[in-house]
């Protein structure tokens, strides 16, 4: 293979990446996420709440709380019911989980999540 | 006959006339198909209220309160309430009975509940003004109106009932004085010795106690309306005078009518709580039962309903005479008397256990072998009382060493209590209401798991509530039995209640969640314990809410030092102590609102609040806002709200104090207090009372001696009075009075509950509250001020500290990657104000989200 085509192959490779997984994004570096809190990032104007927990480890999800109708949840209490973690609406005080985005009161009710990474103290998410 | 009508005549709409009522109408809901008629006469002007509770009208209770009669209940078909309505005369012949007004009515059978009144001695000048009995509404109204213009008063009578009356004299700020005829107070219940201590007891709260003396004459006095003169020619001058030296049955129309009578008056039942004639009852204190006649409300209930089970055809339920033990706080004493308190039984024999120091007494009396417990007596502490009294009524077997009954335990031995798992079913826990402890199992079963529903279920512990401590008891029992876990943890991460929560952080000193959570919890916290430790570490530290190790545990509206409304944006509410402002301040909330663009609304806490406002121009307003003056108000958060004020003496034609000179100052005082909820307060510069503060956690309404302070009133969702707790206080003394019970609610509160919960929940109720915060008997008085002074004295604005924190105020952005705004948030224009959109006017394209640059 000419490294030509290698490029183009890469590039086939990369699209159909971003059109299954989307693209990766920078959002912000670490330390504008406090630890136990999120942040809300505006990528390809979707809302996504970012959450930074004790252990460094990130968390992505729709912003957006169908309860109450409201992009909220960035700024949810987080924590841990039954040893899942969660993020508390701050509205009406649903609880969604932050690794599948199922709301624990309405199982029938789910957020998008989204691959959230860190590299070099900068936080990325795919969209 | 079933086909015939009955026609019931019930004589007296008193508490056990009442009950009978209520029973009669449980066995037949509707009594028009039972075929039965029912009047009620009533002699006194209002229908059946709560005689028990009389002495709480002085503490701001009112008719209504004490009412006993849920609204539309006389309205039922077949049922007639006839009020102010006296009987003068039965014709047992005829069958009728005959009104003052000369109203005849006919009877086909007749309920005599007319209870009793007071009796008072025959003394020259007994008559004289200002001279009172203490047995209706009436009576106390016209008390409360004496004593607004009386200095001294007397009680005349040191039972039950006068000490009680003593109480209310003491609280009008009277110099009160018990006068009793017998050597020692509460003759009847108490023996010599208790008399002893509960005389000091009592001296100890400031009231005089003249015992063996006997009143001869009321004259003219020199230095006070009238004078007592005793029978050894001393005398006692004073303003008022209520006589309480007993009751006496209201058995006239029984003995005109030629019913018998029992040798010391009153009308003579038998076990169907019939009178010599079968087709008249006699229920409550106008009966005598073998010559008994019994000056308490559960039993005159026992009669009603074994007279009305007799009436309904029924001859199983009889009356058997009932236990006179009792239990009271008088004046904060605690006094119980249970069973043969005076040993009177052959061969009995007596413990007793006296603490001069702490003025205690304690007495049990054992049967002449030893095995069965036969009374007691309790003053001072009264704590077993529970105990004893079960274990006589049930004739249960006494422990080896009776005497560790009322011992102190000590060296941690355990006291040999009641194991409740001992009590038969069929103990009756609740003798006002005849709660039997199987009758609270089932309840349990049935799902009722907490005290509040258990007296709503069963009605236990809803008269006297002399009863809840062993009934809680009891239910906790039967919800382990029954698998159920008993527990207040306060969540899936700490197996601890808030106020052991709260300790924990004091004595160890714990200073952030995430020592706490290593320490005693598990897991990483949750949307619940996390603010309640923020609320805890606040009002114990008092920090900086938003330093980075407590940011995380806030509320969103803690954390963004506003309120959160529907759609995520938020309302700020510029502080404004006692709701004054200046025009200035106005004019500059007018321009910043303009600005803005935000909604603005005068609130119920007498401020103003302005909506609309998105994260990020949070920051822009506070700066603007503290530039003009102001700063942050606490209208989210579980914390000190408003002071509500009235305008006061400053300007009012009756104002006798500055109701806004004191708002301005506890506003300003209490400001930023994180509590277990929130905290409202109001002042009144006098009693007309137009700042409601009757109706707030906290209320101060000025007289003329100085500020009264009432407490734990509510509105809200369940609206509760107020209750006062102390009165004729200095600035000085409310404040110090304020600081202790505020603090004493903030480490002693279960979490989200309000003072009016917290003081219902309350084992002792306003008696112990008042114990702890006005007496101090916990000792804790001072610390409680201090750990209020350190609070007060690390009170930051908020809103200052956030707006100069870099750190923090970048914060405050909709997006960490971006300047744009939430296009959800989107408004609309009604009343020439925005209002947030609907889901439906979003989706219309057409709304053009009103924008307010921020840069
Ligand atoms: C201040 C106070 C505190 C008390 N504290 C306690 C306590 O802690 N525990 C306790 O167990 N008990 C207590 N009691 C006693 C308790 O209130 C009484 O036992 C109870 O009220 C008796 O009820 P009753 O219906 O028999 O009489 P009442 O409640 O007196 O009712 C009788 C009614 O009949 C009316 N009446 C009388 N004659 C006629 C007539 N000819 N025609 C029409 N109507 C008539 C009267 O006006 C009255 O309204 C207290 C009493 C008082 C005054
Ligand atoms: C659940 C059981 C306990 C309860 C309900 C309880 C209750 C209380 C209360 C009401 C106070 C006074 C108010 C306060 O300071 O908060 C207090 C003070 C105190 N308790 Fe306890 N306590 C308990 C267990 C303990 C234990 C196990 C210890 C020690 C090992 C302890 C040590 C203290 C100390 C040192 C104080 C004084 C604190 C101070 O200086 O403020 N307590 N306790
Ligand atoms: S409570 Fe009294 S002082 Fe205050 S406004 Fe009303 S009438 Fe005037
Ligand atoms: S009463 Fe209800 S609708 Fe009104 S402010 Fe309170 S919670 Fe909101
Ligand atoms: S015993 Fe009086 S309320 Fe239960």
């Amino acid at each position: 293979m000419s490294q030509v085509q290698q490029a183009v192959a890469l590039d086939a490779a990369m699209n159909q990446s971003a059109s299954q997984f989307g693209v990766w994004h920078t959002v912000c570096a670490l330390e504008d996420i406090w630890p136990n809190m999120g942040v809300c990032a505006l990528v390809e104007g979707r809302q996504i709440a970012i959450f930074r927990l004790q252990d460094n480890q990130l968390y992505a999800l729709d912003n957006y709380d169908p309860h109450s109708d409201a992009n909220v949840l960035s700024r949810g209490i987080v924590g841990d019911l039954g040893g899942e973690r969660v993020v508390a609406s701050p509205i009406y005080k649903h609880h969604y989980q932050l690794r599948t985005g199922i709301c624990v009161e309405d199982a029938s009710i789910s957020l998008k999540t989204y691959p959230v990474e860190l590299r070099d103290d900068t936080v990325w998410v795919q969209v | 006959m079933m086909n015939q009508l009955t026609r019931i005549v019930i004589v007296g709409n008193g508490m056990v006339g009442h009950y009978f009522m209520q029973e009669l109408v449980k066995r037949h809901p509707d009594l028009h198909a039972a075929r039965l008629q029912v009047t009620v006469l009533g002699e006194e002007p209002r229908p059946a209220y709560d005689r028990v509770h009389l002495s709480s009208f002085f503490s701001g209770s009112t008719a209504e309160d004490l009412s006993l009669v849920e609204p539309g209940f006389y309205d039922r078909p077949g049922l007639e309430l006839r009020l102010n309505a006296r009987v003068s005369q039965i014709d047992r012949h005829q069958h009728t009975v005959t009104l003052t007004d000369n109203t005849v009515l006919p009877y086909d059978k007749l309920v005599l509940a007319t209870g009793s009144f007071p009796f008072v001695p025959s003394v020259a000048g007994r008559d004289r003004e200002n001279c009172f009995v203490y047995r209706t509404i009436e009576d106390l109204e016209a008390m409360t109106a004496a004593g607004k213009t009386a200095k001294s008063g007397v009680v005349v009578g040191g039972g039950l009932l006068g000490l009680e009356c003593a109480k209310a004299l003491k609280d009008m700020g009277l110099d009160t004085h018990v006068v009793e005829f017998a050597p020692r107070l509460m003759a009847v219940q108490v023996d010599e010795a208790g008399g002893k201590v509960l005389r000091s007891k009592i001296e100890e709260l400031g009231v005089h106690v003249h015992t063996s003396r006997n009143t001869t004459a009321i004259v003219d006095g020199a230095t006070a309306r009238h004078r007592m003169v005793f029978f050894d020619d001393t005398w006692l001058e004073t303003d008022m005078i209520v006589f309480s030296a007993g009751i006496r049955p209201r058995d006239e129309l029984a003995r005109e009518s030629g019913l018998a009578i029992g040798a010391r008056g009153g009308i003579a039942i038998d076990v169907f709580s019939r009178s010599s004639d079968h087709d008249i009852y006699a229920i409550g204190e106008c009966a005598s039962w073998h010559d008994e006649m019994y000056g308490l409300v559960a039993p005159g209930y026992d009669m009603a309903r074994t007279a009305c089970a007799h009436l309904s055809g029924e001859t199983t339920a009889t009356f058997q005479g009932a236990d006179m033990s009792t239990k009271l706080k008088l004046m904060g004493v605690d006094v119980a008397s249970v069973g043969d308190a005076h040993g009177k039984t052959h061969g009995c024999r007596s413990y007793q256990y006296t603490d001069e120091v702490r003025n205690i007494y304690k007495k049990i009396v054992v049967s002449e072998d030893g095995k069965k417990l036969l009374g007691a007596v309790l003053i001072g502490n009264a704590d077993e009382y529970g105990t004893l009294q079960q274990m006589t009524v049930n004739a249960m077997a006494l422990p080896e060493n009776p005497e560790f009954l009322i011992l102190p335990a000590s060296d941690g031995k355990e006291k040999p209590g009641l194991g409740v798992d001992a009590l038969p079913d069929a103990a009756v826990l609740c003798s006002c209401n005849n709660v039997s402890k199987g009758a609270i199992g089932e309840a349990v079963a049935a799902g009722n798991c907490s005290i509040g529903a258990i007296k709503s279920c069963t009605k236990a512990g809803t008269a006297c509530g002399g009863c809840v401590p062993l009934v809680t008891q009891v239910m906790k029992a039967e919800m382990v039995k029954l698998g159920m876990t008993v527990n207040n943890h306060l969540c899936e991460h700490f197996p601890y209640s808030r106020q052991e929560l709260y300790h924990l952080v004091r004595v160890e000193q714990i200073r952030t969640f995430d020592e706490l959570l290593e320490k005693h919890g598990k897991g990483l916290g949750c949307d619940i314990c996390k603010p309640t430790a923020a609320s805890i570490l606040a009002s114990v530290w008092n920090d900086f809410i938003l330093k980075k190790d407590l940011a995380s545990l806030q509320d969103s509206n803690d954390y963004f030092l506003g309120n959160i409304q529907k759609d995520g944006s938020y309302s700020v509410v510029p502080r404004m102590p006692g709701g004054e402002v200046t025009p200035d301040g106005l004019i500059a909330i007018g321009q910043i609102a303009k600005k803005y663009n935000l909604y603005t609304k005068v609130t119920g806490g007498a401020r103003v609040d302005m909506f609309g406002a998105r994260v990020e121009q949070l920051p822009n307003i506070w700066e603007e806002l503290i530039a003009a003056g102001f700063e942050s108000g606490h209208a989210y958060g579980k914390s000190l709200r408003t002071v509500k004020s009235c305008v006061g003496s400053t300007w009012c034609r009756y104002g006798v104090d500055d109701s806004v000179g004191l708002a301005v100052q506890l506003e300003n005082r209490y400001k930023g207090l994180r509590a277990p909820h929130k905290i409202k307060f109001g002042v009144s510069g006098c009693t007309r009372e137009c700042a409601e503060a009757q109706g707030k956690d906290v209320g101060l309404i000025a007289t003329e001696n100085g500020w009264n302070l009432y407490v734990c009133g509510n509105g809200g969702m369940k609206p509760r009075h107020a209750e006062l707790i102390a009165s004729d206080l200095t600035k000085e003394e409310a404040i110090r009075m304020i600081d202790r019970f505020l603090m004493f609610y903030i480490r002693t509160a279960d979490r989200l509950q309000r003072t009016s919960t917290w003081r219902d929940n309350m084992e002792g109720g306003l008696d112990y509250l008042r114990d702890v915060v006005i007496h101090d008997s916990l000792g804790l008085g001072a610390e409680l001020e201090a750990q209020m002074q350190h609070v007060v004295d690390h009170y930051q604005d908020e809103w200052k500290t956030a707006v100069n924190d870099p750190e923090v105020r970048k914060r405050f952005r909709s997006f960490v990657n971006s300047k744009a705004e939430d296009s959800n948030i989107v408004f609309v224009n009604e009343r020439e104000q925005i209002r947030p959109a609907t889901v439906e006017e979003k989706k219309q394209a057409k709304v053009i989200p009103i924008l307010a640059t921020t840069e």
